[in-house]
């Protein structure tokens, strides 16, 4: 059988994807290489019992994929370490139906218009390839639009001063503030930054036959247990209710088909192991923009950008510890954000100018708190202090933070691709991970971090700290409540931020981009990449809501 | 009867975690049954389905289902997985795919042998130099010491929630959650 379209993962992008063409009347198999543990494909109406509020199972057993010891990856800063300095765990977003929207805590801000033409409106920086994208915030606003309702998305339309137009308020309303965030709210307002609630894909209010979120705390990692987020349950549950879309889990896609013009399908290894081959008069790829470049270069492509322009958000994250207990573990995670640091303004352009940058942006600054109890366990070092710390818990219960998802410029030398020896449980080569920031990055982070340690004074912190994911050499934290081993070695240099994008870069020119404006290949047009992965530069927002949107278009511009 | 561990490992295995995270005026690893946790872990697939992730979408304790006590059903790759991280490669070919791996089996046959088999008889001072001593094979111990302590109890440690109390921690809350007022106010 030859279905209209074969989606090639299951995440927010593949599901959005699957539900624009089966509304348009095509049959759709979508294949993920992860488990099942999200939805009946039998009765889509039905969905999971398997998240829990599990630390066990969620942070420190893998269940939601990689396994990074069956599909490892592998990293290092340049060539010039050799051909890895690091196997194991590198970025990874879920492998499992749903893929990275299960684990979201569901934060989902839009871009505004000037994050999609940087060069034209800041330049050219040395040593990066900041370009403009092809499509811009006015042409995606109707698929943001509706890409906010098709998952549901609860916001404060005019809250945050520096946000794009819209054109109507958000589907819901913000689900209750946290009250760490209440605090470093209104002292973020008293040094001038201007915080909002934050966009987030969990019910506030029972919406599309999924109830609200009841704030049980296990968000950030986890799965919801009981389906209050929307990403990318909704569309999934859509596409399968079409009864035109098949959804084939724990199914590897190990190659794409072609005739030298066009995809004809997919080679497969579903669970039994047995291989064989899918036919399809399209294929949508959207396993992220990691294991997206993997599979075109498996499937022997060779356009020498695939891979290329990988980038991650650099995270700037100020740390303080207060004397009474914020209880960040009841609610949705992050509750608040501000977009202060991604205005270039007269100080950040000084900044700049005296670091011979010609502007930096910094990035989205998450407001939040401390993680949970074995991970904390696990920083605090042992003997007759361990339990002492536990019960003060500085690291958890009394620790508040700022994240900022700083933008992380595209150059050519970060890129993905296919490890020389490493394998799969399956056999394949695994993605390679070559990464290094920009001066930017590290410029950008210096100049906006020591305001928030500011802001965490004013908050009352009796202890504050700087630190960055990737580390930056130089830098230590040094504290009485933290086991200082747990810092520093083989895997500082890899960023924490599982924000993946740019792999497949979007444009016009065959010869400086990987997929046109509708995320066509170039070279395979009936090919369509509909993640990250063709994002032209990372703005300093999470991307999900953009890749959405754009997934939602490239497959409105398919049934044309 | 310890699950995979022999009576020996198994007593020093015990007084290892008491030292690590030792007992106040609460529970320490020890009372909280983290040791078991540790041999449970190891002895993981003498169990079907193997005691490896706990079911959801609750545990009880607030409402709604047990569900938690039933584990999760392995497929074939995620045994292979847990086989290779607990049992190690063994020489097996099908888990050599990227060459030898060790397991936390041999691992903690080894490292419990090197803390010495007078471990159990040697004062406090003597055993914490040991477990100083003992390098990664410590990292790794107080790594699962930590997970059996505030994990939740079906995994085996964490007894009654007891370590959870401690520090003032509900733990798994589904389906009750906490009310608008508990997230937004002090």
């Amino acid at each position: 059988m030859t279905v209209d379209a074969i989606i090639v993962g299951s995440g927010p992008g593949g599901a959005t994807a699957a539900d624009i063409l089966t509304r348009a009347g095509w049959t759709v198999t979508v294949i993920e290489k992860g488990r099942n543990h999200l939805i009946d494909p039998d009765d889509p109406s039905r969905l999971a019992q398997d998240y829990s509020n599990d630390e066990l199972k969620f942070l420190h057993r893998h269940f939601l994929g990689p396994d990074p010891l069956i599909e490892p990856r592998t990293f290092r800063t340049s060539e010039d370490d050799g051909e890895r300095t690091y196997v194991g765990a590198v970025n990874s977003i879920p492998s499992t139906v749903g893929g990275g929207g299960t684990h979201a805590d569901g934060k989902v801000p839009r871009f505004r218009p000037e994050d999609f033409r940087l060069h034209s409106i800041y330049g050219p920086i040395d040593d990066a390839a900041v370009a403009d994208w092809p499509v811009d915030y006015d042409e995606l606003e109707p698929y943001y639009a509706e890409v906010e309702r098709l998952i549901g998305v609860a916001g404060t339309a005019g809250a945050n001063p520096f946000a794009a137009w819209r054109s109507g308020p958000y589907p819901m309303a913000s689900g209750a503030p946290m009250y760490g965030a209440v605090l470093s709210s209104a002292a973020a307002e008293g040094q001038g930054l201007h915080p909002y609630p934050a966009p987030t894909a969990a019910n506030s209010v029972p919406y599309d036959g999924r109830p609200a979120c009841n704030n049980c705390g296990h968000c950030a990692y986890f799965g919801c247990p009981i389906h209050a987020k929307g990403d990318p349950v909704a569309m999934l549950q859509h596409a399968l209710s079409t009864g035109r879309a098949e959804l084939l889990s724990e199914t590897f896609v190990s190659r794409l088909r072609t005739d030298g013009h066009r995809a004809t399908g997919v080679d497969v290894i579903g669970p039994d192991g047995v291989e064989r081959t899918l036919g399809a008069r399209h294929v949508v790829v959207a396993g992220g923009a990691i294991e997206t470049p993997r599979l075109l270069l498996l499937s022997g492509l060779e356009h020498p950008l695939i891979g290329r322009h990988l980038m991650m958000h650099f995270q700037t994250m100020s740390i303080g510890v207060f004397p009474e207990r914020l209880h960040a573990h009841r609610g949705r995670s992050v509750t608040h954000v501000h977009d202060d640091c991604m205005i270039v303004d007269d100080e950040a352009r000084a900044a700049a100018r005296a670091a011979g940058l010609p502007w930096i942006r910094g990035g989205m600054v998450e407001h939040g708190g401390g993680g949970h109890p074995v991970m904390e366990a696990q920083f605090y070092p042992w003997g007759p202090a361990h339990k002492e710390a536990m019960v003060e818990s500085p690291l958890r219960d009394r620790l508040w933070a700022f994240i900022m998802q700083g933008e992380d410029l595209p150059q050519a030398g970060n890129r993905v691709d296919l490890d020389p020896t490493i394998r799969d449980a399956r056999g394949f080569p695994v993605a390679r991970i070559t990464y290094r920031p920009h001066r930017h990055e590290l410029v950008a982070s210096a100049h906006h971090g020591p305001r928030h340690l500011r802001v965490l004074d004013e908050m009352g912190a009796t202890w504050t700290a700087a630190a960055s994911s990737p580390f930056v050499e130089g830098t230590t934290i040094t504290s009485p409540f933290i086991d200082a081993d747990r810092f520093g070695g083989p895997s500082a240099a890899i960023p924490a931020s599982r924000h993946v994008m740019g792999t497949t870069r979007m444009g016009d020119d065959p010869l400086t981009s990987v997929v046109d404006r509708n995320g066509r290949l170039h070279d395979l047009p009936n090919v369509v990449v509909a993640d990250s992965s063709v994002f032209v530069t990372s703005a300093g927002y999470g991307p999900t809501l953009t890749l959405v949107a754009l997934a939602a278009r490239a497959a409105a511009s398919l049934v044309g | 009867m310890p699950i995979w561990l022999s009576d020996d490992e198994y007593r020093t295995l015990t007084a290892a975690c008491g030292r690590l995270i030792p007992a106040d005026e609460t529970v320490g690893a020890v009372e909280a049954g983290v040791p078991d946790y540790i041999d449970g872990l190891l002895g993981a697939f003498a169990f079907d389905p193997p005691r490896i992730w706990a079911g959801g979408p609750s545990s009880g304790r607030f409402g709604g289902v047990a569900g938690f006590e039933h584990f999760h059903r392995l497929t074939a790759l995620d045994e292979l997985a847990w086989r290779m991280r607990i049992e190690g490669s063994l020489g097996i070919a099908e888990r050599e795919f990227n060459g030898p791996v060790t397991g936390w089996q041999e691992r903690y046959r080894q490292g419990l042998a090197d803390l010495g088999a007078d471990f159990c008889e040697v004062d406090g001072d003597e055993q914490d130099a040991r477990l100083r001593a003992g390098g990664a094979f410590t990292t790794l111990l107080y790594e699962h010491c930590c997970e059996g302590m505030y994990g939740a109890p079906e995994y085996g440690g964490n007894r009654g929630t007891a370590a959870w109390q401690a520090i003032d921690f509900l733990g798994d809350v589904q389906p009750r959650g906490f009310t608008d007022a508990e997230v937004s106010e002090p």
